[in-house]
């Protein structure tokens, strides 16, 4: 047993040895499984409820935008989950993004294009640990693709934060979370009930807001998903058709033939 | 000076022009559309052709991926995500490129599993087989190399582990590595490196196949009942019978592809390739892609590092030999009792390695994966060169088109099979 492990080990951590670079602790795998939560993009059919995909972005704004990043996307993406051109514009006007140097060769910002990349809360993984005790936000751009559980694990951590159960050591500065591998987060809760203000009424509790970024996250993490379905269930029909009309070709070309 | 001209006889003009200075279409005519072949093939012969069009697509869709792609560890994760984005059609490319590795790797191993279960490697088509074995040797590096160039988690670590094992050799152990590596960890140079390669490599693949057909069409394919073919009764001109049989296997191959690509891309991905490389931070476990899985396991049921790289080689290596290590006269599993039994047990022994490698090293997977890897060389170095001697084969048919003495459904020999041969 211990030599296999010693083995693994050895296998494993060999490239670390070679890179002169020590191994983060593994962490504890002892979080429970997230449940699973009804999805509108699930299935054959599902779709991004666009409405939800909105709320999620307002959410996605007003909290999560002050910590982590979204690099991959750019302010006209957002037509994706149903933004009109004006709106986008309006959106990405209202931030100010880098804009390369000016005259004198100093770093200037400028409003942002629709062509604008998501604006990053810090201006790289330094000044983003600096400022949050030494943890760096992950970003989000693709978090729903990036963790195992998927939507599910993004729900339940943004529900799962909670007093520490009696006798459990909680280090200095981190907070418990039920679903977390170990526990112990950085992030603090991000979500309190009636802490963003839907303009279409929406209740705005933990689990609706919850709900409503992830979906937003789902969409971000897998834009094409809505083309990639409309796309497939044509080109699935299509070689259904071919292939019985290949089957029936082959038969006659066949059919002559004692085998 | 005039040479000597191909004597060619197409009806068209062109092609007749060209026929008889480069006689392409002559080759094509011989090989491809009159090539005598066996007329019982079942629809495990479609997974060869399957694999053409499976290559076919991967070096398609890879071209067009280099177009946009950055093989610079600054720029190749956020490349990749601009050309699932941005690029037009881009999803479509990368996910076709994607899972078309899986797929061809199962349309690969179902292609190794026929000729193991039908003795396709047997006299005369060692070299053929032997071949193969190259052909999945260069498949095996590709997929590696292809699989590091997304610069995710798994792709870092995955690179630094594999690469890793040639330290595992005493005195060139470790300068075979920082060789490989172009410096002293898993970094740029190495990116560099293996998208040169990846792109290279699918080439040589391309000549590699080239040389596994050409064998192929000097020896003639196996058959089900694996007995040589003893007239023109028994086969059919590959086109169109094959032709269209291979047409039929390539639709219904296409369709699971689609399924895949379109409604569950990410279904063999694993979470942590979406984040982007850091050399700070191990992944909590390294697997590598599904296909690997069976060789990682004997790789980690070993307790000695050198062996265990060993015998993780070795057990495609002695692929390599299997011609010789087989010693039954008798082809076609359906004519050995035992060794179709035991064919199987092989395979669930493989497949019963590839859910080991996906589990953690500890506790009865350990001890799973022994058993199944001990079996794994059990098979090739003990019971086929003992099986061949003592099993008592089946009695053989007389041939192809007059098959299984008292096998009922007698077929008419003459007539029904000779009409085909006409159009030849």
């Amino acid at each position: 047993m211990r030599a296999v492990r010693s083995i693994f080990t050895c296998v494993l951590l060999g490239g670390l040895a070679a890179g002169g670079i020590a191994a983060a602790p593994a962490l504890a795998q002892d979080a429970p499984t997230p449940p699973h939560q009804q999805w509108s993009w699930e299935g054959p059919f599902g779709t991004y409820d666009l409405a939800a995909a909105q709320r999620g972005f307002q959410v996605y704004s007003e909290v999560c935008s002050a910590c982590h990043s979204m690099k991959e996307l750019h302010y006209r993406d957002l037509a994706g989950i149903g933004l009109s051109p004006r709106q986008i514009k309006a959106i990405a006007a209202a931030v100010t993004v880098p804009d390369g140097v000016d005259d004198q060769g100093s770093p200037k910002e400028a409003p942002g294009t629709p062509g604008s990349q998501f604006r990053s809360p810090f201006p790289n993984d330094q000044a983003a640990r600096a400022a949050l005790n030494g943890a760096l936000p992950p970003d989000l751009s693709e978090i729903v693709n990036a963790r195992e559980g998927h939507a599910d694990y993004v729900y339940a951590i943004l529900n799962g934060f909670s007093d520490p159960p009696p006798g459990f050591k909680l280090q200095a500065g981190l907070n418990y979370n039920e679903y977390f591998p170990g526990h112990q987060i950085a992030m603090p809760q991000p979500l309190h009930d009636g802490q963003v203000t839907y303009a279409d009424g929406t209740p705005n509790t933990v689990p609706q807001m919850a709900h409503d970024v992830v979906t937003f996250l789902a969409w971000a993490a897998n834009p094409e998903l809505v083309q990639r379905k409309q796309i497939g269930w044509r080109v699935v029909l299509f070689l259904v058709v071919m292939t019985g009309l290949t089957y029936a070709v082959k038969r006659k070309v066949w059919a002559d033939v004692e085998h | 000076m005039a040479g000597q001209q191909h004597d060619s006889n197409f009806s068209n003009p062109v092609i007749q022009w060209i026929d008889t200075r480069l006689p392409i279409f002559t080759m094509l005519q011989k090989e491809y559309a009159v090539f005598p072949t066996p007329k019982n093939f079942n629809y495990f012969w479609n997974f060869g052709a399957l694999a053409m069009v499976i290559l076919m697509i991967m070096i398609a869709t890879g071209i067009l991926l280099a177009m946009n792609y950055q093989p610079n560890t600054h720029l190749a994760f956020d490349s990749v995500q601009h050309i699932m984005r941005d690029v037009n059609y881009g999803w479509l490319i990368r996910y076709l490129h994607e899972n078309g590795a899986s797929m061809f790797f199962i349309v690969t191993y179902i292609h190794m599993f026929r000729g193991l279960y039908y003795g396709s490697y047997k006299k005369p088509r060692e070299l053929l087989w032997m071949l193969g074995v190259v052909i999945l040797l260069l498949m095996m590096a590709t997929a590696f190399m292809g699989y590091v160039l997304p610069w995710g988690q798994m792709s870092y670590w995955g690179a630094t582990v594999i690469t890793n094992l040639f330290s595992a050799f005493p005195i060139v152990g470790h300068p075979i590595v920082t060789w490989l590596w172009g410096g002293f960890s898993v970094d740029n140079p190495t990116l560099n490196r293996f998208f040169s390669l990846h792109y290279l490599l699918p080439f040589v693949l391309v000549g590699v196949i080239f040389l596994h057909v050409a064998a192929l069409h000097v020896v003639g394919s196996n058959n089900p009942l694996g007995i040589d073919v003893k007239s023109p009764q028994d086969t059919v001109p590959f086109h169109p019978y094959y032709t269209a049989k291979d047409s039929v296997g390539i639709c219904v191959f296409l369709l699971i592809f689609a399924i895949i690509v379109f409604f569950m891309p990410n279904l063999l991905s694993d979470p942590n390739n979406f984040i982007p490389a850091n050399p700070l931070q191990t992944p909590s476990d390294i697997v590598p892609e599904w296909y690997f899985l069976p060789f990682y396991a004997i790789l980690r049921s070993i307790p000695n590092k050198l062996a265990g790289v060993c015998l993780m080689f070795g057990s495609i290596l002695v692929l390599f030999v299997l011609p010789w290590l087989d010693t039954s006269p008798v082809r076609s599993a359906r004519f050995r009792p035992i060794y179709r039994q035991l064919i199987w047990v092989w395979v669930a022994a493989v497949i019963g390695l590839g859910i080991c490698g996906a589990n953690k090293p500890i506790g009865i997977w350990v001890v799973l994966s022994r058993i199944f890897a001990l079996y794994y060389y059990l098979h090739f170095l003990v019971i086929l060169p003992v099986l061949g001697k003592l099993e008592r084969p089946l009695p053989l048919p007389d041939s192809i088109s007059r098959p299984v003495i008292g096998g009922g459904g007698g077929p008419l020999p003459g007539g029904a099979t000779a009409k085909p041969m006409e159009k030849a």
